[in-house]
């Protein structure tokens, strides 16, 4: 099930570039959906009340290396890859309804992203992670540079360039990453035999001295993807760069992978630095938070606030998994879903505006609500789930994780509060601007219909379901991951006692 | 003292005969003119014929000719490799304007000979035949750089080559003759069995020896600072034979690399061990700064070259089993990688009038996706992103590195990659990205020493199966191995234990 899960987009993808121009977007779209029924056929197999691994594969693959080809599905990852096959469905559905250049690489590429993905998602061995958060990298390199817009018009990059620049970032931290997980697995394996299970590592555990520099090479990786405050400085130029449905799938769930690695790899294995530098990592995230909020609120292009506002998401997301307590992590957990749904949909809105007024820019914009009322309805209900009115999923997450910051670090719960008031500012803002506030400018006259057509609604209306859905039901995803969760967080508190740990090995 | 009339096992050295009576054929066919376009074909058949004697003895170690070889799967690897790389370049070179003016037969003849002493190299394990070996297959080479009679690159290439080339053996045989004159041996194992023997553990005598036969190995598998004339040589070189340079000669020294120093000097481990490890630090640095902003794309590969080999070399400095394995594992892996590079470099220099100029290759991507794709994998692998064989050779050298508690070599490898990726990913941009701001209007074409007869050869080249069939079996392989590596590592795992199993 695991295998083929992950390896259906892939499958997909081949084929498709067997097929004509014209069927290669529809097939991929089909390649999308076929992923999803997988996923959605997981999640409906998964028993909720177990902490374990679940669907496990475990092969070797590098005999030699100590590499297996392990993958497996808990509490931690279940929803994230039922989010990134939702995701993918709408990011490639929404680009199949419209032109594409070289539309056969397009897809596959997009294919091979999601397959990548998934592959970080579900990977458990700690080698075989980082080859797929590295590779997952390439596809979007690729999509960003050649189907992305040159804005070196606008005082910006070139596609190529602002790449570039989000290349040479996050590879600068996956590539760390590499050395550092083989330093993880050699000093574990203390001239035994070598193994990159994560699983196996948690329990041999590695050397307080030696988990010191090893998290932050792990750290680093993982906070540049988010992109954590003061590793962000590839963001504004790769979000203005890239193309729409994308940008849609690369925010929704890329940013995720970063955050989930701290659950999946940071946490059981190296415990003690966790420990130890809980409250540099919360520094950082109230930064994110901070400073994301601040840029979203006075940014006037429509990507950029949906990217900063990204920042001080994952910075919430981040003070939840260091808040080091259950429910902080499970808030995450939830946070991780609730952003990917919320943020997707504002992609697919600001393409439609885009579409609508030729701009990206909010003052240009204004007015949409009375010709569209039904986009406007749908924007509505994606905005207030992302400042989290109370109701909505992103309430209860928000509140979890605020709920665990406050039991552990009363301080920084106080700080992170203020990050919630902005929210609804920004988003606010950003629904105000767009959809009301007529401008008296009227650069088309005639009160022309301006609705979604009923193919983008297709898409978009799932999305903003699926939001309303978990608004309901949090507890759909909540009771599957609190086990996991539970017993993640649980490992590293006996970590608190280095000493007793050491001991026991 | 008697003489012992050394016992010779033919069986053994049938892949050097194979290799020598080919030679010589190759060459009087161009003297007969039915046979004078066969030379390409009969160059191959020899290849085929001595890359099948050397499988055949896959597995079973034996010194031959009274300790002056030894075949093993290590030296059977690197001379598979090396022929692979000499058969490629025989595709390459159909239809090469070197190739018709130096004469095919003489051309052929001499990719034979230096393939010869590639074989040999890898196999010595004696001061001599070491030095013989080497010569074999540096003198061909220096030839062959020139062998683009017309253009003035390619004879600079050939004698700037010469001259350096020939310091470095000068080098390296007074290095060696300091290290008879302690240890009366030439042979590998005498040599350590003398250092034991007169006591001459760190003895200045044994450490000059260690330093020149360093400093001259430096300069043939281009490690920084010994690298200068790589990017020139590169670039003056018919291209064919630079793609050959650039893989089978790396090969087959780092081969005698390793086998030289862990055998015959594997005692004074802790004197030359940090100085290598310093020489590939050095090497990774310089190499990957002197690489961005190259323009020239056969300039670009030779200062990869030189940023590779200090990966390489990682896998010599930590005296392993498994740095041995690495080493042979990234050698095949690069030979993939540079080969289908090459391959995409020869069809666009024959098509545009660009050259070698990285203009040569912009728009690819729509334009010519055969060929496109194999550069664009090429350059991913030689950056080490993950699903191609570049990937799992870096993990594998660092792997080793982090065993032989070299850990700061495995981060330098790392920081290397990225600053790496600079260049790489510059060329997969001009491929696959719209340019940025366009060529400039009006400006001379500037290619800095590239080919000055700027006309396109053949408008065809980028549809010629011997160029697009080469490009995209090896793009294949390194994105094969990347995925299902274990092949190639049980291949190179098999090489390593012969030194050390």
């Amino acid at each position: 099930m695991s295998s083929a899960l992950l390896w259906a987009p892939l499958a997909f993808g081949l084929l498709g570039l067997f097929l004509p121009r014209r069927a290669a977007g529809p097939w991929a779209v089909l390649g999308t959906l076929a992923t999803l029924g997988i996923a959605i056929a997981v999640v409906a197999g998964f028993d909720s009340g177990n902490s374990g691994l679940q669907h496990v594969v475990d092969e070797p693959w590098i005999s030699g290396l100590g590499v297996d080809y392990s993958l497996g599905v808990d509490g931690l990852n279940l929803f994230l890859l039922l989010l990134t096959a939702v995701l993918w469905v709408g990011g490639v559905a929404f680009a199949a309804l419209r032109e594409q250049e070289r539309p056969k690489t397009f897809y596959f590429l997009m294919l091979v992203a999601e397959t990548a993905t998934l592959g970080a998602f579900l990977a458990q061995d700690l080698l075989l992670f980082v080859l797929f958060f590295d590779l997952m990298l390439v596809p979007f390199y690729f999509l960003f540079g050649a189907w992305g817009y040159d804005r070196s018009g606008e005082g910006g990059l070139t596609a190529s360039r602002a790449t570039m620049k989000m290349i040479i970032y996050t590879l600068i931290g996956s590539l760390l990453m590499l050395v550092a997980a083989i330093t993880t697995a050699i000093i574990a394996a203390d001239g035994g035999e070598i193994t990159f299970s994560i699983a196996e590592l948690a329990q041999q555990g590695i050397g307080e001295s030696s988990q010191r520099w090893i998290f932050w090479f792990f750290a680093a990786a993982f906070l540049v993807k988010m992109p954590a405050f003061l590793l962000h400085g590839w963001l504004p130029d790769a979000y203005r760069a890239a193309p729409l449905p994308v940008l849609l799938v690369f925010s929704g769930v890329l940013a995720k992978v970063g955050a989930y690695g701290f659950l999946r790899v940071v946490l059981p294995v190296f415990p003690d630095a966790t420990v130890e530098f809980q409250e540099v990592v919360l520094l950082i995230a109230l930064a994110s938070i901070l400073y994301g909020s601040v840029m979203a609120f006075t940014q006037t292009n429509v990507r950029l606030i949906a990217g900063y506002s990204s920042v001080a998401q994952l910075g919430f997301i981040t003070a939840g998994i260091f808040a080091l307590r259950a429910d902080g992590a499970d808030g995450a957990i939830l946070q991780m879903v609730n952003h990917g749904l919320v943020v997707a949909p504002i992609f697919i809105i600001v393409a439609l505006l885009l579409e609508r007024t030729g701009s990206e820019d909010i003052r240009e914009m204004g007015g949409l609500a009375l010709r569209a009322p039904v986009l406007a309805a749908m924007f509505l209900i994606v905005a207030l789930a992302t400042l989290a009115l109370p109701g909505s999923a992103n309430f209860i997450g928000e509140f979890y994780i605020l709920n665990g910051l406050f039991q552990e670090k009363i301080v920084f719960a106080f700080v992170a509060i203020t990050g919630v008031a902005m929210s609804a500012y920004y988003a606010l803002r950003l629904y105000q601007q767009t959809m009301h506030n007529r401008q008296p400018s009227e650069r088309d006259q005639g009160l022309l219909s301006r609705e979604i057509s009923l193919r983008d609604g297709l898409v978009l209306a799932p999305l903003v379901l699926c939001i309303l859905a978990l608004a309901l039901y949090p507890q759909l995803i909540l009771e599957r991951t609190a086990p996991t969760v539970e017993q993640t967080v649980a490992k590293v508190k006996r970590g608190d006692a280095p000493d007793a740990q050491l001991a026991e090995r | 003292m008697n003489f012992n009339e050394p016992t010779i096992d033919y069986a053994g050295i049938a892949p050097l005969i194979a290799l020598t009576v080919g030679l010589c054929l190759v060459l009087l066919s161009a003297v007969f003119k039915p046979f004078k376009r066969s030379a390409p074909v009969m160059t191959t058949t020899t290849l085929f014929i001595s890359a099948g004697l050397l499988i055949e003895r896959w597995g079973e170690p034996e010194t031959l000719i009274t300790g002056a070889l030894r075949l093993d799967d290590l030296a059977i690897a690197i001379s598979l490799i090396a022929i692979l790389t000499a058969v490629f370049c025989v595709l390459f070179s159909i239809r090469e304007r070197a190739t018709e003016e130096a004469g095919s037969g003489e051309y052929h003849a001499l990719l034979l000979g230096s393939v010869l002493g590639m074989v040999m190299l890898t196999q010595a394990t004696n001061l001599v035949t070491f030095f013989v070996a080497l010569e074999i297959l540096s003198i061909p080479l220096y030839i062959l750089c020139a062998t683009n009679l017309r253009r003035e690159g390619s004879l600079e290439s050939g004698l700037k080559y010469l001259i350096v080339g020939s310091i470095g053996s000068a080098t390296l045989l007074y290095g060696m003759a300091f290290l008879y004159g302690g240890t009366g041996s030439t042979n590998f194992t005498g040599i350590a069995d003398g250092i034991a023997r007169n006591g001459l553990d760190g003895d200045p005598l044994i450490l000059i020896g260690i330093a020149m036969a360093t400093v001259g190995l430096a300069f043939k598998v281009s490690i920084a600072p010994f690298h200068q004339w790589t990017p020139d040589v590169y670039q003056g070189a018919p291209t064919p034979i630079t793609a050959f340079m650039a893989v089978a000669t790396k090969a087959a020294a780092f081969a005698v690399f390793v086998r030289f120093f862990d055998v015959a000097l594997g005692s004074q481990l802790d004197i030359w061990q940090p100085a290598l490890a310093a020489l590939a630090a050095i090497s990774i640095v310089v190499g990957n700064v002197g690489a961005i902003g190259q323009d020239s794309l056969k300039r670009l590969m030779g200062w990869s070259g030189v940023a590779q080999a200090g990966y390489m070399l990682g896998g010599v400095v930590v005296v392993s089993e498994a740095g041995t394995s690495s080493l042979v594992f990234y050698l095949s892996a690069y030979a993939f990688m540079n080969l289908a590079a090459f391959a995409v470099i020869v069809a666009r220099e024959r098509e545009t009038v660009f050259g070698d100029d990285i203009r040569a290759i912009r728009g690819l991507a729509a334009e010519r996706p055969l060929l496109a794709w194999p550069l664009t994998i090429s350059m991913l692998a030689l950056a080490g992103l993950p699903a191609t064989a570049g990937f799992i050779g870096k993990l594998y050298l660092i792997e080793a590195l982090v065993e032989g508690d070299y850990t700061w070599l495995g981060v330098m490898i790392a920081i290397g990659t990225m600053i790496s990726l600079a260049y790489y990913l510059r060329v997969v941009a001009a491929m696959w990205m719209r340019p940025e701001g366009g060529v400039a209007p009006g400006a001379t074409p500037v290619i800095a020493g590239a080919s000055p007869e700027a006309d396109p050869v053949d408008s065809d080249a980028g549809r010629r199966w011997y160029l697009v069939g080469p490009a995209i079996l090896a793009a294949a392989a390194t994105v094969f191995f990347g995925v299902i590596p274990q092949p190639l590592v049980e291949f190179a795992s098999h090489a390593g234990a012969a030194l050390f199993g």
